[in-house]
């Protein structure tokens, strides 16, 4: 850790296993406080279900009669379908506002005085939810298209290793863009605009709406290289259906550690320059 | 309506239906729902940067919608039988039809949030029906831009399409898409009253209504098995574009329904409206307080 914050310094003794310690309680209280909406995760599962249907008729659609279209088969497109219904809930791209409410709030002075890191325990907190979130959203769906549909199933021994990190690295991107978009509450307050913006790009860009290679080529490769938008949804998918040959898969990854390293490192400038002006009125 | 007879449990307050009043109060309502219309547009003009960049948002929605048409039809060249000018049609009726009616109606979707925070026990209270006051109490002016957006889409996309015009069809472009704001009002005001059942439901009525908004942006014949049947026929959902721009586009039904029922939406609108009032009155009878 060792960072500059205006938050207490860590123990001295801030050996690693401490710190993982920490990390791994705060994420365990995240998996708990998540798996109480029971009955929230049972309604956003019939929703993504409901969108998956929509979803994959659609995609099949435009393969049209050859059943093939950028790269995907029918097999594919309906992996790439299920799978991508209930990563959504697993990255949680939409919907999380706690970090903006806390600032707006004020709440957020308690968040500094804690001797963990905002960034670190927001991040802690966020896995144990992903955790929670990949029994009971992203289970369902996959059962759902794997019952119901052909769906293509992995056939290469290193697609599932580097899919199950790619989801890690996907969910760890998510939750930095999530945290960048509320961060700015710090100087906006109201960050219903950065919000909307979010809501608005990242479901495309990611490859939720349509996968990106329906895109022409350069413009599939800049927002690859040049936004973190796929790193968050396409890229794990694409790995999981074997779009490409094994060393490009390797490369889909290292794309993606590429943008939650710079990702995370941005969280946490933005932290400390933030926290250089944060005023939280009193009460 | 409200016998006190029906009621059982810790008396839930339910709002006298408008026409049991007294004739005199009628204007003193028109009155009341004046005032909060008017204090709705005041507030959300006060912040005039977030106004600005929720209308923005909020059409950049829809035109996501169409972008994402206009990206499938990039890869293939028809899309379940249809061509883009007439997909176009069928998007066109549907974006419109679904952004009027998420202006108008939209808003009912906070009713979880109402119930669950017992804001809902305020609104009943009242001496107003309880459903418009719920629309008026938060009118989301934002929304305007999307009809707008929406309406331009519908307008092009007709013009567009090569329809050879009777006045049959003229009448039906008219007549079509204010049915299909009829009927996705309709869908938002039934799907709201899972939450007097269900506090907890969230986002499970979205299934149906912005499902429903994807559903109607394409061809029925795109989609396939149970799936097609439960959102087309037995929801209603075709009626709201498919089969309108079918008879618009004087196209005969791939999957075989006879002409004529492209001209039935307005008939399927009522009776979808019909269930929705149904739905509201039994499910307010229903409704209990979360408490406090």
């Amino acid at each position: 850790m060792g960072s500059v914050t205006a938050t207490v310094a860590p123990p001295t003794d801030s050996n690693v296993t401490r710190w993982f310690r920490t990390f791994g309680a705060i994420a365990v209280s995240g998996f708990r406080r998540y798996a109480t909406y029971r009955q929230a995760a049972v309604a956003g599962v019939v929703t993504n279900t409901v969108f998956g249907f929509l979803r994959y008729y659609i995609f099949l659609a435009a393969a049209g009669a050859s059943g093939r279209v950028a790269g995907y088969d029918r097999g594919q497109l309906a992996t790439y379908v299920w799978v991508g219904q209930g990563l959504l809930a697993v990255i949680a791209i939409w919907g999380w506002t706690e970090l903006a409410d806390r600032i707006r709030t004020g709440e957020i002075a308690a968040d500094l005085l804690r001797p963990v890191h905002p960034v670190t325990s927001y991040l802690a907190t966020d896995l144990g939810r992903a955790g929670f979130a990949a029994l009971s959203r992203l289970v369902p769906p996959v059962l759902i298209g794997l019952l119901l549909f052909d769906v293509y199933l992995p056939r290469r021994w290193a697609t599932l290793p580097l899919f199950v990190l790619s989801v890690l690295l996907a969910v760890v991107a998510c939750f930095g863009c999530r945290y960048l978009v509320n961060a700015t509450a710090y100087w906006l307050q109201d960050v219903r605009g950065p919000l909307i913006l979010w809501t608005l790009f990242s479901g495309v860009l990611a490859g939720l709406y349509f996968p990106l290679g329906f895109l022409p080529g350069w413009l599939e490769a800049l927002l690859r290289y040049g936004t973190p938008f796929p790193s968050l949804l396409q890229i794990p998918l694409d790995v999981l259906v074997e779009r490409h040959p094994v060393p490009t898969q390797v490369g889909l990854v290292g794309v993606q550690v590429g943008w939650t390293v710079a990702l995370l490192a941005l969280c946490r400038l933005v932290q400390r320059r933030a926290e250089r002006r944060l005023v939280v009125q009193g009460g | 309506m409200a016998e006190p007879g029906t009621l059982t449990g810790p008396a839930p307050a339910v709002a006298p239906p408008e026409d049991e009043r007294p004739a005199g109060r009628r204007s003193g309502v028109l009155g009341a729902y004046r005032a909060l219309l008017g204090a709705q547009a005041r507030s959300q003009a006060a912040y005039r940067t977030s106004f600005v960049v929720d209308l923005v948002g909020n059409v950049g929605a829809t035109v996501f919608d169409v972008v994402t048409v206009l990206v499938l039809f990039g890869v293939t060249r028809e899309l379940g039988g249809f061509t883009l000018h007439e997909a176009l049609v069928i998007v066109g009726l549907s974006s419109f039809a679904f952004a009027t009616a998420d202006l108008l109606v939209g808003n009912i979707e906070r009713l979880p949030r109402y119930v669950r925070t017992g804001l809902f026990d305020a609104v009943l209270v009242r001496p107003l029906a309880a459903l418009p006051q719920l629309l008026l109490m938060d009118l989301p002016l934002r929304k305007v831009s999307r009809v707008v957006f929406g309406l331009a889409v519908l307008v092009a996309s007709v013009t567009s399409a090569g329809i050879h015009w009777t006045a049959g069809r003229v009448a039906l472009v008219l007549v079509a898409p204010l049915a299909g704001v009829v009927f996705f009002g309709a869908i938002f005001v039934t799907t709201s009253t899972v939450s007097f059942y269900w506090i907890d439901s969230g986002e499970l009525a979205n299934s149906v209504t912005y499902g429903g908004r994807d559903f109607t942006s394409y061809p029925v014949t795109v989609y396939g098995g149970w799936f097609r049947a439960l959102f087309a026929y037995g929801m209603g959902f075709a009626f709201v574009s498919y089969h309108p721009a079918l008879a618009l586009l004087g196209r005969a039904d791939p999957l075989g329904l006879p002409g004529w029922v492209g001209w039935a939406a307005p008939g399927v609108a009522l009776v979808a409206a019909a269930i929705a009032a149904l739905a509201w009155r039994v499910g307010i009878r229903h409704y209990r307080s979360t408490g406090s």
